[in-house]
């Protein structure tokens, strides 16, 4: 094994392990906005090392590799935040465990609606 | 050594995209559903990518960008439209 294909099975272990936890927050979490910060940014992690180990697999797949890495980084994160401003609006609001009601600082954006009706 | 490493990350994947199919059939709201979708996007891409190192086709790398641009269109389109704003 020369040095490039170390590297590049790390890489692709490593990632493939990322997306496997996103996946599994995914089904364990309780929660929409749980399940997004779990499934989003461990599986954007994930993906962007395992492109990266193809692109030091094949040295001349490295550029069109880069620019999926690009890609993902800037799509993920949008696609997510208009995930989870679309849940609140929506009236479905995080479940506050603390005494410090003022923790929910969107609210004051957002005003929550009095009766919270469960919507599907 | 690479073949083992290979079915590995196939393996791991696989398992993870078990559990967003499971997340995205059974998830209590509209929202749930489309983070599974989100997340079975993602790992869908990193899979053609695999595939593509596996078969030696490196046309596939393409197809896993055109998905990578779809998927990521239509999260956005169908969060607007929860939002009521579409």
């Amino acid at each position: 094994m020369s040095i490039m294909e170390i590297i590049a099975s790390i890489l692709i272990i490593v990632g493939s392990i990322f997306l496997f936890l996103g996946a599994l927050g995914i089904y364990r979490m309780p929660d929409v906005y749980n399940r997004l910060q779990a499934g989003t940014k461990a599986t954007t992690l994930g993906a962007m090392s395992l492109i990266l180990g193809i692109g030091f697999l094949e040295p001349s797949w490295m550029l069109k590799s880069l620019v999926l890495i690009i890609f993902i980084a800037y799509s993920n994160p949008i696609s997510s935040h208009a995930l989870a401003r679309a849940t609140y609006r929506r009236g479905n609001y995080p479940v506050i465990l603390s005494d410090d009601k003022d923790m929910d600082a969107y609210q004051e954006v957002v005003p929550h609606e009095k009766e919270k009706e469960e919507k599907v | 050594m690479m073949t083992y490493i290979i079915y590995i990350a196939f393996a791991l994947m696989a398992l993870g995209m078990i559990m967003s199919a499971i997340r995205f059939v059974k998830g209590p709201t509209a929202a749930d559903r489309v983070v599974a979708l989100d997340t079975l996007t993602t790992i869908s891409v990193s899979a053609l990518v695999l595939l593509a190192y596996v078969f030696q086709r490196f046309i596939y790398v393409d197809v896993a960008l055109v998905y990578a641009v779809l998927g990521f269109i239509g999260v956005i389109v169908i969060a607007r439209y929860l939002e009521g704003a579409l």
